[in-house]
């Protein structure tokens, strides 16, 4: 199993989420994150005042899916985030040793 | 009683009113998030302390009789608006002119609440609320009555003054009482009580502007009260103050954003909600005594100038956090010496020559050297006696934490 980390737009979250349904993936975990990349943030300007402002708010998607859809998973993630300007985001994918599901104690790709 | 008249006056102490609650969401949008409870506190805060002060002894340091030396009316002389003039010795309620003089009292009431709340933008994220509050007490008392008694209560700067001989000074509804006076102490605050942790190294941005949006707009429509309802039972007076009021307001909107346009590259909503109140406060001393013309003049060039001085702050190195000395004193200032060129048939524009233009910047003058020298005697005291400043670890975690135990807001699913 894998778990594939998304940091991404917080304005694509809708299309990647259709993209991961398309793609068979029935559950996600999404949480708002801040950071930067190459860019370092932007600047905004308040009364004249410029700020620089490094953290950049992003929304972070993750999901846990078997081995084998971890290539689709991340193409389809990649294919709904992507516009081609700086602070699109990243996308990995880990190795996860196992899953339990709570409620039934099911393990393994079972708990998916 | 002249019915429409008194209704009139209500209404317009309601919209006065109306515009100390519309600052506190200007200035609370404005803070760091940490801080909006404090800001609006501050501005609540100011109402619950003159509100009382001013009919146990406002009132009568304003507009009682018995002036000292034309600086302040006798504080007892209608303590508790006793003493006669509000009241017939029946208790029937006197009317002068239609209008029930407890009306006015209202109306005036509003005007020391909203002046004094002023201040408070130049404070943000780093006061004791106690000392706040007394410093409220203190200044309301020693700086606001005298001036409001000066200006408007037949005092030195009035038109009963010594001044009066050369011309007679113009204030329609506070450019000296209210925005010198209270950009004036925001000044002289700001320098004594030091800067906040951080100034110019880390990001103070506001963190909520479409709540500073909202402010600036009711503060707007509260406005018409201050400037309308300052021509009283002259209606056609407070129709053309009402026109005035906003086309300078909006001439300043303008004004602000070209600049930002220019200096900046963008057109800002922080930049058009201050460019809302640098025209109110300009047109506040001249609105019942220049043309629409003239006020889109004044408008445009208030926008300008307090656009431009927001940024000396950073530059002379005082932490005025939220701007009051470069919105209320700069647009202030500039509104009563512009009167001197755009006064109907007074000002230089209109042949009336310099002696008004001259009066008005003496008036200015005084008003500014006054409210400095009567804020600084009060802030250096409250210095060394209780002390201004939180501590680093309150202004560090958040003054809405350190100094009421409540937060604005709840930012995450732990709460």
């Amino acid at each position: 199993m894998k778990l594939v980390t998304a940091i991404v737009q917080p304005h694509v979250l809708d299309d990647v989420k259709k993209a991961l349904e398309a793609a068979g993936v029935h559950g996600m975990t999404v949480s708002e994150a801040n950071g930067y990349g190459r860019q370092h943030g932007h600047t905004e300007v308040y009364r004249g005042a410029e700020y620089t402002i490094e953290l950049v708010p992003k929304v972070r998607i993750e999901v846990v899916v078997a081995d084998e859809d971890a290539t689709p998973v991340v193409e389809a993630i990649v294919g709904a985030a992507h516009s081609g300007r700086i602070g699109d985001g990243k996308v990995w994918s880990v190795p996860v040793e196992d899953v339990v599901r709570v409620r039934t104690g099911e393990r393994g790709t079972d708990a998916l | 009683m002249d019915t429409g008249y008194t209704a009139w006056m209500l209404a317009s102490a309601s919209f006065v009113l109306l515009m100390t609650p519309a600052l506190a969401m200007f200035y609370g949008g404005m803070s760091r998030q940490k801080s909006v409870l404090n800001m609006m506190m501050m501005c609540f805060g100011a109402m619950g302390l003159v509100g009382v002060i001013y009919v146990l002894w406002g009132w009568s340091m304003s507009y009682a009789e018995g002036s000292v030396a034309g600086i302040f009316g006798n504080p007892f002389e209608q303590f508790g608006l006793g003493g006669g003039e509000l009241f017939a010795e029946d208790g029937s309620i006197v009317i002068d002119d239609g209008l029930p003089l407890i009306v006015d009292v209202g109306f005036q009431a509003t005007f020391a609440i909203i002046t004094v709340a002023l201040i408070a933008g130049a404070l943000a994220e780093r006061v004791k609320f106690s000392t706040w509050m007394i410093f409220v007490g203190l200044w309301v008392t020693l700086s606001y009555f005298p001036m409001a008694h000066m200006v408007w209560g037949g005092g030195l700067l009035s038109d009963d003054g010594p001044f009066a001989s050369i011309a007679e000074p113009i204030d329609f509804a506070g450019g000296t009482v209210v925005h010198i006076n209270a950009g004036v102490a925001a000044l002289v605050l700001a320098v004594i009580i030091g800067k906040r942790k951080g100034f110019g190294q880390i990001p103070m941005k506001p963190h909520n502007l479409p709540l500073t949006m909202l402010g600036a707009g009711l503060l707007w429509f509260g406005w018409f009260g201050f400037n309308a309802g300052s021509a009283y039972d002259e209606l056609d007076v407070a129709g053309l103050a009402w026109v005035n009021t906003t086309t300078a307001t909006a001439a300043a909107i303008l004004g602000w954003l070209v600049i930002e346009r220019l200096r900046d590259g963008k057109a800002t909503s922080l930049g058009a909600a201050s460019g809302v109140v640098a025209g109110l406060v300009a047109v506040t001393p001249a609105a019942g005594d220049v043309s629409p013309v003239g006020a889109i003049l004044l408008g445009l060039v208030a926008g300008v100038l307090s656009s431009l001085a927001v940024g000396l702050k950073y530059k002379l190195g005082y932490d005025d956090s939220l701007d009051v000395v470069g919105v209320h004193l700069v647009a202030g200032l500039w509104g009563t010496v512009a009167l001197g060129f755009l006064a109907t048939g007074e000002g230089l524009f209109y042949g009336g020559g310099v002696s008004l233009l001259g009066v008005q910047i003496i008036i200015a003058l005084v008003a500014i050297v006054f409210s400095g020298v009567i804020t600084a005697v009060i802030a250096v005291i409250l210095k060394a006696t209780i002390g201004w400043r939180v501590s680093d670890d309150g202004e560090s975690s958040g003054i809405d934490l350190s100094e009421h135990g409540e937060a604005g807001y709840d930012s995450g699913v732990i709460a």
